[in-house]
């Protein structure tokens, strides 16, 4: 595929999906968590409800766009601690190396045996439910690659002579890792970053549908769904809207990572193997 | 004189890309029975390309757009990929410049040579790998009964080549098409491989085209030479010949170039002699002669028309308006 | 052979120790330890004299490494404690639930490998073709999925709609139930396989050695099969051996939403019940899981690739 369709496309969706979150109060037709008029319960998609109503009487349509805002910010804070955590560990384990090293390998390796999945589960389950345990949980789990991809390119630019370069020239370490080193990985976080956003986005989901994340009545798409799942026969509508509004904005979230790998980072250092 | 083996005649190769560009064109050799022919010139001039051409191997975005092959009284540029496949490995064989990568690093050396058995002759792959062990002693391999099961990132790179060779010369081919076999080889093992070849393609009267960027190693080993520039032939002679009387400015650069033995000491210090600029890239070919910017004697014509190839004797040509 | 597997099992058995403290820790020491998570609940408004009971029973009046190096023994000898829940032994809670999730994981796994590779390999066959695009497409659309609600939707359509398939629960352990669980499941790891499978067929396709291989005048399907076939199976191994772990971690969603009885769903039962031992058990053996997963990876490299043989 062009590189240009992929970027294209993808950035679209996730356009789409800020500007939805962004402008929810304006789009919305209702309040979503107010305007629960059970007269109007579990009413099929209409002119008057778009996407339909659910057991409560509330708008499908304005909760999936307050959702936006809450999945999105899942996805932004929580990929952007990883990210933080992750790059931290990465560059100073393979600038210094050392004792250093070993112990931010070691992490790495506990970390990477647990499935990241479980392991914010079993931190949802000490800190309790809501959006800021929820963060926290999906923050502190999947650092991993970002350390794993941070490290390599570090260590790879130390072989080049860059980093010995910059110490002959008497520049401190940190100031050889803002200027020298950091600017050489962006690419490759940039991608990673923007991947693994749809990643938290997919997780914040299915544990909020498991009723660890962020509770009804707030309408987390993944909430949403959790709410639905008993009524699938009658209202099979609750379930769908929701869960399409995760699936284009993670999509538009891998294909945008798909597209900015190709540009900035085309030797692929990210592609998973 | 019998009819030449192989038989090449303005041959153009195209590369699609932006444009379609002329990687190759009017390309013009021919190939006697067992000899050996040499192809010279620099990175990029197009000699590989060539000799993927004339085993029908070319790829996307590289295309056969124009001329003739013909291979022993039959023209091949048309055939199609089941009879190209045919010619493959029986009648004319090749190998190429990079033994580690040129070998399936999964599957042991004797498999690979085996499998040439297997595909033409419809051995049964014990006989097969039998004949593979024979075929390693001939190119000699010390000790071929245990070579045949080695993989190889286990053996030095000088015997990867021979295990290439093998494979080659396993069908008794016609022709060996060898593109820079000893480049990435150490110097000391080079002539080895190279005398090797010689004395096996020698002995079966197999033809051989030596491609290569080095002049002295081809005109030691090969009885004509040919010298491609920029997508072009522009030279072509006896090996003699294009030592001790080269026609073309190009050609000159590169027998000066050569570093000689003895001189030093006839004339004092002598500086090694270059020719200054780089080679083109195909997208940005020169108009007229493509050699015009890096020639010391370049005129106007040169810039404007291309040359037309002038014969010279004993079957050469040159490719200048200032030949001579 | 031998070495590699010492090498491998000298580096799991630091990792599943370190992943038991880790456990251990985060859920003895952190605010929200069970005795008081207990009363925050409002479950139970215990009676002191109970409580104090209690925390003699669990020994948790201990110094924390006492009972560290307490709880370590016990697992070592397969000893998982005894649920808050039901006062039953962990393992055997446990147990009864390992095979429906190694059936689920392997089912979808199954699924995953022959789908994927074969979409990708046939993708990169034909790059550019319509048929590649159309994979691609698909398999970027099914990494976009979330698994559950993929679930949610084909227990709607076939369940529910169709009734071609049963919509919930384990049954009488025959194919029928199984199958929705397990392609929900596996639509991730099977987008990735496809991916990843053209990627690496599309490189050998280009490499050295396959050229070689054409210049001997093998069919091009020769030369996929006896040439091609091999070098790809190395990544892709790689990748199956990543996905296991990611796809326990979704197996946890998709057995709740399927009432599937097996190790996943009672994760997410005894986290909502603060059945602190049944988590802590349930954790260690997917971890475990995955790195026995690993390490059948990492022989089976030994296996296909020479080169790592003579090291």
């Amino acid at each position: 595929m062009k590189w240009g369709t992929n970027t294209w496309v993808g950035g679209g969706l996730v356009g789409l999906a800020l500007a939805v979150a962004i402008l929810a109060p304006w789009l919305a037709l209702t309040h979503p968590v107010m305007d629960a008029n059970l007269m109007n319960a579990e009413l099929p998609p209409s002119w008057e409800f778009p996407f339909g109503t659910d057991a409560q009487g509330r708008d499908i349509y304005s909760r999936v766009l307050y959702g936006a805002r809450i999945s999105l910010t899942v996805g932004v804070v929580s990929q952007t601690c990883n990210s933080l955590i992750g790059v931290t560990l990465g560059l100073t384990a393979g600038y210094w190396g050392g004792w250093w090293d070993d112990v931010v390998s070691g992490l790495t390796n506990l970390m990477l045996a647990i499935p990241s999945l479980v392991f914010a589960l079993a931190i949802m389950a000490i800190l309790g439910p809501g959006l800021v345990s929820l963060v926290i949980a999906l923050g502190l789990t999947s650092w991993s690659y970002s350390c794993r991809i941070a490290r390599a390119q570090v260590l790879s630019l130390k072989s080049q002579g860059y980093v010995q370069a910059a110490h002959i020239l008497g520049y401190g370490d940190l100031r050889i890792m803002f200027t020298q080193v950091l600017p050489n990985i962006l690419g490759p976080l940039i991608v990673i970053a923007t991947l693994g956003m749809g990643g938290a986005i997919l997780a914040e989901a299915a544990l909020s549908f498991l009723g660890l994340g962020i509770r009804p009545p707030f309408p987390s798409w993944g909430s949403m769904l959790s709410e639905a799942r008993d009524q699938i026969n009658t209202a099979p509508w609750l379930s769908v809207f929701p869960g399409l509004a995760i699936f284009f904005t993670v999509l538009g979230l891998n294909l945008l990572g798909d597209g900015l790998r190709d540009i900035l980072d085309p030797q692929s250092t990210t592609r998973r193997t | 004189m019998s009819t030449p083996l192989l038989t090449v005649e303005d041959l153009r190769i195209a590369l699609a890309g932006e444009r379609t560009y002329d990687a190759v064109e009017n390309v013009s050799f021919e190939i006697g029975r067992g000899e050996a022919f040499g192809l010279v010139g620099e990175s990029g001039c197009g000699k590989s390309i060539t000799a993927l051409a004339l085993m029908g191997l070319l790829r996307r975005p590289l295309s056969l757009a124009g001329g003739r092959i013909v291979l022993d009284g039959q023209e091949i540029q048309h055939a199609t990929p089941a009879e190209m496949r045919r010619l493959r490995g029986e009648r004319i064989a090749m190998i190429f410049q990079e033994p580690m990568t040129a070998l399936n690093p999964l599957s042991p050396v004797g498999k690979q040579i085996a499998e040439m058995f297997v595909l033409h002759q419809g051995a049964n792959w014990s006989e097969a790998m039998d004949r593979a062990e024979e075929a390693l002693r001939q190119v000699r391999v010390p000790s071929p009964e245990r070579r045949i099961k080695d993989y190889p990132h286990q053996l030095s790179g000088g015997m990867r080549q021979r295990v290439m060779i093998a494979i080659a010369l396993a069908c008794g081919p016609e022709l060996l098409i060898a593109d820079e076999p000893t480049t990435a080889l150490d110097v000391t093992v080079q002539a080895e491989i190279i005398d090797l070849m010689a004395e096996l393609c020698a002995a079966k009267g197999t033809a051989i085209l030596m491609i290569s960027h080095d002049l002295g190693l081809v005109a030691n080993m090969c009885q004509r030479v040919a010298v491609m520039y920029a997508g072009r032939i522009v030279e072509a002679q006896v090996a003699e010949a294009i030592f001790a009387a080269p026609r073309h400015p190009y050609t000159q650069g590169l027998v000066n170039s050569l570093p000689r033995l003895g001189e030093r000491s006839r004339h004092g210090r002598q500086r090694l002699r270059e020719i200054s600029g780089v080679v083109p890239s195909i997208a940005t070919y020169p108009a007229g002669c493509r050699f015009n910017p890096r020639c010391a004697a370049v005129t106007d014509i040169c810039r404007q028309i291309a040359p037309e190839i002038t014969p010279l004797p004993a079957d050469g040509l040159v490719r200048c308006h200032h030949h001579g | 052979m031998l070495l590699v597997l010492t090498r491998r099992l000298a580096n799991v058995i630091p990792t599943l120790v370190a992943v038991v403290a880790l456990v251990f820790v985060l859920f003895s020491v952190l605010p929200g330890s069970f005795i008081s998570a207990m009363n925050e609940d409002g479950r139970s408004a215990m009676d002191p004299a109970v409580m104090e009971r209690m925390r003699k029973e669990m020994g948790l009046d201990d110094p924390l490494p006492e009972r560290f190096a307490k709880y370590l023994a016990h697992t070592a000898v397969g000893d998982l404690g005894i649920s808050f829940r039901t006062r039953e032994p962990v393992t055997k809670l446990i147990g009864a639930r390992v095979w429906p999730s190694l059936k689920l994981v392997f089912v979808a796994m199954a699924f995953a490998i022959s789908v994927g590779v074969t979409l990708g390999f046939f993708a990169a066959l034909r790059p550019g073709n319509i048929l590649d695009t159309v994979s691609m497409v698909f398999a970027i659309s099914g990494l976009s999925l979330s698994q559950f609600w993929f679930g949610l939707m084909l227990m709607y359509l076939f369940a529910l709609q169709l009734k071609w398939l049963p919509s919930f629960g384990y049954g009488d352990g025959g194919l029928t139930h199984v199958i929705l669980p397990a392609v929900a499941l596996g639509v991730g790891p099977m987008a990735l396989l496809a991916r990843t499978t053209r990627a690496a067929v599309l490189e050998i396709l280009n490499a050295d050695f396959v050229r070689t291989a054409r210049s001997k005048g093998m069919s091009e399907r020769r030369v996929v099969e006896w040439h091609v076939l091999r070098n790809a199976l190395v990544l892709v191994i790689t990748i199956v051996g990543l996905q296991f772990g990611s796809l326990m971690g979704a197996a946890v969603v998709v057995e709740k939403l399927f009432a599937w009885p097996g190790v996943g769903s009672l994760l997410v039962d005894s986290v909502f019940q603060r059945d602190i031992p049944t988590v802590q058990g349930c954790i260690l053996l997917i971890v475990l899981f995955f790195l026995f997963i690993n390490t059948l990876v990492d022989l089976a490299y030994v296996v296909i690739d020479p080169r790592i043989r003579h090291g």
